[in-house]
């Protein structure tokens, strides 16, 4: 008997451990998991904050290397270049040499003599293309010579092996353009033509176009002259620019003006306009384009680097010349500038030595170096704008690495009107990609915050009075048997798939609509006056009939009339159309009122959208209302007041914080909702609030443009940024909602 | 509203509240009026429907037409005269056809409008017949000849749809043959072909080089090669037998058009059918439907890979969702310190819920395919680079998503039911010596698993309709092959899928061909919400019962 009990107990004893440890492993697996859920859902606001947060790191910039100038002997260069992978830079010299060397240490890799003659010299070398990196230098001995660096890359076992090298797209012979040296010139090239515009050793201003011509035996290209003519040029130039596609060529004077030619008949170019750019006491220094070849940036010696396009003009002159934006160097002076390869960044550089990095568009002052105790002579920054070279007047040349990926963004190119290259103004745009690379992306996210509000407004207006009404009626006067049909249906309204609303807002509503417009402004008109009309009516019934149907079925009475009302407009609709809008409400509204009509449209959009809000505003509120202490009700009931009194009176003012925490609890859903406007929207990013025009919201365009856009580009992190605002939106507003909703059910509870 | 007459009408409040009256009545209808209006696109879609042939007046002269209405509306003269329509219309108003004439290869398009008045006769003649083809859409037409084997046969209608029906029949089961060997044995080639080309990458990128592999690679590759060329020898006889025979259809411009049976999935003789035959055909056509694969850039066929992809999807979801989410609603209910951390945090998961889909999508695409699938792809498939493996959208990144999007759901759900549970019941358990896990486990979970059911069917309802996040991470258009198959590992997690509501989406929207396929959106579009309403409707009905039960177990 003991035997067997201290068994048992002992038993016992191993069961009581064995049942401790699953109770405590239980444990263990629950709060890991719990806790791992939560770090999940956490994990979505960090990470969406991760990958928004380097559009706002600021960029940064060191130096990596100094050294004498490689072949020091050589002198100072006419022309600094890198190439793409940023290994190999160049320097062209005045004997004609071609210098290339490795970026990180200065030694040379290989060095080619351009097809001069040795008492012959160059003067001076300039950037045709950056894109197809053509170079032309001008000639001692008068003339063009063409040339351009370019790299055989090799792959071995272990790493890549880069061979630079010169060729000559047009031979090497000089381009002749009469006896006397060049002093000044710019070139405009695209794939068809080239047009040299130039300042000869007499100061006379030349242009002569040429046309590119291959040869039929060989690969090679051939320019062959079109035209020539002279320009009269009251001043001294300081520079001259043509762009690329050689239709407007441009002269900086040493007395701070810029003139304007259009040179599209290159035999007799016409001055458009001549315009002051740079500040009255100032004097320009140079001219450079910025990527694209739209707008041009003027230095000048206050330290003022000006961007400038033509727009548009209102005179007899098609365009003007326009100052869109300014950003301070030094006062010491701009002496150098270049701009980015592939963005619309400039590099400038002052007199003391010190070098900024500004972005046009965001206008955003990025960095600020102090390069050099010299003068930077030359400019050249890496197509990947990864690595900036510059060379002094000291010899010496030094490399910056660079870590600048989103010049783009800035709080004033997301949320600020932002002057683009050809709009006339500045304006809210949102344009994110385009089949061209110097394009300038358009990063505006007003115009899809707008459509986002104004969809969600149009929503709202028409679901928050049906919703409302809806839930005071259900909560408060229907009958407990309608309730328990209604309240399901209405939930089944609410899982229905967004997919299918927007489908049928796209193909079958907008289409409806659009055919039945009178239809759709009597709808609005007599159902509720039909409605009114139906509670006269059966006010004045006979009460053997009223005693029939209880109270609290007012709402199934109506489905009859109310569908009758909508079916008659909807029938009038075409006749009244034809009657007094002459059979096409659109047009007429368009000649008339001057309103344009999309098929699919804010209206459309307020329908769908809010038949998707409806029920969530409406089981939320009537939550709200149903649960207001009958004690309230009865107390004002028994004190003699209406039911329609002890409403407005009593239920309302407690249940209020209620139907506004569903309010917003709808607006946030309205926010975000993707695919009805995705598909009843033309999602055009148009700024205008009228019902009849179409909207694009953040949310369709993060569905439309995120799979297309590469990853880590500032397009990407500015689709994310959308997402995240959406997010924190959203978060927002429904965590007010849910305070209020949760303070309101502790105030239900003590009463 | 007692008879009071000496109250006024409106100071009595009546007409205010029959105003809230009318806004449940139009939410009512609304919602009833759309089910209504899917259901009977959706159904009409497979009913057959009859062929017209209109006289039709036009550019002076009579000319026939032979198709299907699709679409009647009533429009003004006027708008017809600006339309460019040359008739003076006594009416001010007129009835406006879209006729479907099909034979898109044979004029080009396949739709016209008619206008009531200019429609002189309009007839069913009972020979004309509708040939169902691989491409290029509906045929319209009268039966003129049947080619056999080279044997042109030319008889009475009757006779000759009898041999017609007979003969595509024989092509039908000759192209199930043909697509038997196409999909699954050439794709299991197919599959195994890439394994090996992956088995040498791998071997190239470890520099291992193991004579004896590469033999046997070799080896299997052969053995796969001669595998092929015995079933594309059968392929080619299978082939020219489906092309046998032919069919020769006048069409409505009295032209003649042979067409060959390989190309026709069905022929039918609307006009000649009997009410029962039509319920029979209405029937086929539905199972078609469900089960055939689409043709024609989606707007022709069926929708089975769709409703493949949306419930694989969902039942991946599932498990994933409900063993996190229940685990997360215990913690948060049985086990965290009930505060001001844990009531954060239950409000943080209650907004989540409201928190936009499209916003899962982007953490979905940017973290799961792009952070993790980059990285499995890396360590795991670095054969299969630059083409991705784990790190493009697929089924398993789309299901994570969507658990992400619906754990609160479960979550919400399951607190509510631990949270109903009374406490003497949990109580009883304690006192009687159980540990805090066997109460849980016997008790509580037991007690709450129908909430947990609820949780779970209201997130799959969610799932399975939710559509934005799923553009992001990995529903496509057309997917190659179904993310199961009898290739190992079977289950293909990588694949990326077809879905209902991405492809009501896509072919709504994106096809070049709204017009044709605005039918099938709609069937699509009744199977999506039938599935949903009564997967809501089974977890409404589950939640009232517990309710009722709990009800019970309080008194």
């Amino acid at each position: 008997m003991d035997k067997a009990n201290s068994t048992i107990e002992t038993q016992a004893k191993v069961n009581w451990r064995w049942r401790k440890i699953k109770d405590e492993l239980m444990m263990r697996v629950v709060q890991v998991g719990g806790a791992a859920v939560i770090g999940a859902i956490a994990l979505i606001f960090i990470f969406l904050l991760s990958v928004v947060y380097p559009l706002f790191e600021e960029p940064e910039i060191h130096e990596s290397a100094r050294y004498q100038l490689p072949s020091t002997a050589l002198g100072p260069s006419l022309m600094l270049g890198v190439e793409e992978q940023a290994e190999i830079a160049f320097r062209v010299t005045k004997d004609g040499s071609v210098l290339f060397f490795d970026v990180s240490n200065g030694q040379s890799v290989i060095n080619y003599k351009l097809p001069i003659s040795d008492d012959d010299a160059v003067l001076g070398v300039r950037n045709v293309s950056e894109a197809s990196r053509l170079l032309a230098a001008n000639l001692k001995s008068g003339g063009l010579l063409f040339f351009k660096h370019e790299y055989d890359l090799e792959f071995t076992e272990t790493e890549r092996i880069i061979h630079p090298k010169v060729v000559y797209p047009f031979g090497q012979e000089v381009v002749d353009l009469g006896e006397s040296a060049i002093m000044q010139f710019a070139v405009g090239e695209n794939e068809d033509n080239l047009t040299i515009f130039y300042q000869n050793e007499d100061g006379k201003l030349g242009l002569t176009g040429f046309e590119k011509v291959s040869s039929f035996i060989s690969e090679d290209v051939v320019l062959e002259e079109i035209d020539n003519s002279f320009l009269n040029s009251s001043h001294e130039p300081v520079a001259l620019l043509v762009d690329p596609e050689q239709e407007w060529a441009y002269v900086l004077n040493d007395r701070g003006t810029l003139a304007l030619y259009d040179i599209r008949d290159i035999a007799s170019p016409d001055l458009q306009e001549v315009i002051d750019v740079t500040n009255q006491s100032s004097k320009p220094t140079g001219i450079e384009w910025l990527i694209g070849g739209i707008s041009v940036l003027v230095g000048d010696d206050s330290g003022v680097v000006s961007q400038w396009f033509k727009i548009r003009a209102e005179g007899d002159v098609p365009y003007t010349l326009k100052k869109i934006r300014e950003f301070k160097v030094d006062s010491s002076g701009v002496n150098k500038m270049a701009s980015e390869q592939l963005r619309k960044g400039v590099v400038a550089a002052a007199e003391s030595g010190k070098v900024n990095f500004f972005y046009t568009t965001s206008e955003r002052d990025l960095m600020t170096i102090a390069a050099t105790e010299g003068e930077v002579q030359h400019i050249a920054i890496a197509p990947r704008s990864d690595i900036l070279l510059l060379e002094d007047s000291l010899g010496q040349l030094s490399v910056w690495d660079m870590d600048n990926h989103h010049p783009e963004s800035s709080l004033s190119g997301l949320w600020g009107k932002v002057w683009y290259e050809d709009y006339q103004k500045p304006d809210y745009i949102w344009q994110s990609s385009s089949a061209s690379s110097d394009f300038e992306p358009k990063y505006s996210l007003i115009p899809l915050t707008f459509g986002t509000i104004k969809a969600a407004f149009y929503a709202m207006l028409f679901a928050m009075p049906l919703a409302i009404c809806g839930a005071i009626f259900t909560a408060y006067f229907m009958r407990p048997k309608m309730r328990a049909l209604v309240k399901p249906s209405i939930e089944i309204m609410e899982a229905l798939p967004t997919v299918i609303l927007g489908f049928l807002a796209g193909l079958w509503l907008a289409p409806y609509i659009e055919q039945h417009l009178p239809g759709v402004v009597f709808v609005l008109i007599f159902v509720p006056l039909g409605i009114i009309l139906s509670a006269l009516i059966w006010w004045r019934l006979p009460f053997e009939i009223k005693s029939k149907i209880p109270e609290g079925w007012e709402a199934a009475i109506l489905a009859l009339p109310i569908i009758t009302i909508v079916m008659l407009c909807m029938s009038a609709s075409t006749a009244v159309e034809g009657a007094l809008f002459e059979g096409n409400i659109r047009i007429w509204m368009s000649e008339n009122l001057g309103v344009g009509f999309d098929q699919r449209n804010a209206l459309i959009i307020g329908i769908a959208m809010g038949f998707a809000v409806i029920p969530t505003i409406f089981s939320i509120a009537e939550d709200a209302i149903f649960s207001v202490p009958k004690h309230l009700t009865s107390g004002s009931l028994a004190l003699g007041a209406t039911p329609w009194q002890t409403l407005v009176r009593v239920v309302l003012p407690s249940a209020s914080p209620g139907i506004f925490s569903a309010v917003m609890i709808g607006f946030g859903r309205a926010v975000g909702e993707t695919m009805i406007v995705l598909m009843a929207t033309g999602n055009t990013p148009v700024m205008d609030f009228g019902i009849f025009e179409g909207m694009r919201t953040l949310s369709a365009n993060v569905a439309v443009e995120l799979p297309e856009s590469e990853v880590d580009s500032t397009h990407y992190r500015i689709l994310f940024l959308a997402a995240f605002v959406l997010f924190m939106f959203t978060f927002f507003f429904n965590t007010i909602a849910e305070i209020v909703r949760q303070r309101l059910r502790r105030k239900y509870a003590t009463l | 509203m007692t008879d009071n007459k000496k109250i006024g009408f409106f100071q009595s409040g009546t007409p205010w509240v029959w105003l809230n009256a009318g806004a449940v009545s139009i939410s009512m209808i609304m919602v009833i009026g759309l089910l209504v209006l899917i259901a009977v696109r959706g159904l009409g879609h497979f009913w057959p429907k009859a062929i017209w042939q209109i006289e039709y007046e036009e550019g002076g002269g009579i000319t026939t037409l032979i198709g299907e209405r699709a679409k009647t509306e009533t429009v003004s003269a006027r708008q017809l005269r600006e339309a460019g329509v040359k008739y003076n219309f006594k009416e001010e108003f007129v009835e406006r056809t879209l006729l479907k004439i099909g034979n898109r290869d044979v004029y080009g398009f396949d739709f016209r409008l008619t206008v009531a008045p200019l429609e002189k006769s309009v007839s069913l003649p009972e020979e004309l017949i509708v040939l169902e083809r691989t491409e290029w859409g509906n045929f319209y037409g009268e039966l003129v000849a049947v080619k056999e084997d080279g044997v042109i046969t030319q008889a009475g209608v009757e006779e000759l749809w009898a041999k017609l029906s007979s003969r595509v029949e024989r092509v039908a089961e000759l192209r199930e043959r043909i697509g038997d060997i196409e999909k699954s044995e050439i794709g299991a080639i197919n599959f195994k072909m890439e394994k090996l080309r992956l088995r040498t990458r791998a071997m190239e990128l470890a520099g291992r080089d193991d004579a004896e592999e590469q033999a046997e690679i070799a080896g299997t590759k052969a053995q796969l090669d001669a595998d092929y060329d015995a079933l594309k020898t059968r392929l080619d006889v299978l082939y020219a037998d489906i092309r046998r025979d032919a069919v020769t259809l006048r069409v409505m411009t009295g032209e003649e058009v042979s067409i060959n049976l390989s190309k026709v999935v069905k022929a039918t003789r609307p006009n000649a059918m009997s009410i029962p035959t039509k319920i029979q055909h209405y029937f086929g056509n539905l199972i078609d439907f469900v089960s055939d694969d689409p043709r024609e850039a989606n707007t022709e066929g069926g929708i089975f890979p769709a409703i493949f992809g949306t419930v694989m999807m969902v039942l991946l979801m599932s498990v994933i969702v409900t063993p996190f989410g229940v685990i997360a609603a215990i913690y948060l209910r049985e086990y965290a310190k009930q505060g001001f951390v844990t009531r954060l945090v239950r409000i943080s998961v209650n907004n989540l819920a409201g928190v936009p889909s499209i916003v899962y999508g982007v953490f979905g695409l940017g973290f799961f395919v792009y952070v993790l699938g980059g990285n499995i792809d890396q360590l795991f498939y670095p054969e299969a680079l630059p083409s991705p493996t784990f790190g493009s959208g697929g089924l398993m990144w789309a299901s994570l998503t969507l658990a992400l999007l619906t754990v609160p759901v479960v979550i919400v759900a399951t607190e509510e039911g631990l949270a109903r549970i009374p406490r003497a019941v949990r109580e009883g358990s304690l006192a009687l010596g159980a540990t805090k896990a066997e109460t849980l486990w016997r008790i509580v979970i037991p007690m709450a698993s129908p909430a947990m059911m609820t949780g779970l069917i209201l997130a799959v309802a969610r799932a399975a309709g939710e559509v934005a996040p799923l553009m992001l991470v990995g529903a496509v258009k057309l997917a190659p092959s179904l993310p199961l198959d009898m290739n190992a590992p079977f289950l293909h997690l990588e694949r990326k899928f077809m879905h209902l509501g991405f492809h009501i989406y896509d072919v709504g929207f994106q096809s070049p061909n709204v017009e044709a396929a605005r039918p099938l959106v709609y069937a699509t579009a009744l199977i999506l919400v039938a599935v949903i309403i009564l997967l809501n409707l089974s977890a409404i009905y589950i939640r009232n019962h517990l309710r009722e039960k709990y009800r019970t177990l309080e008194q």
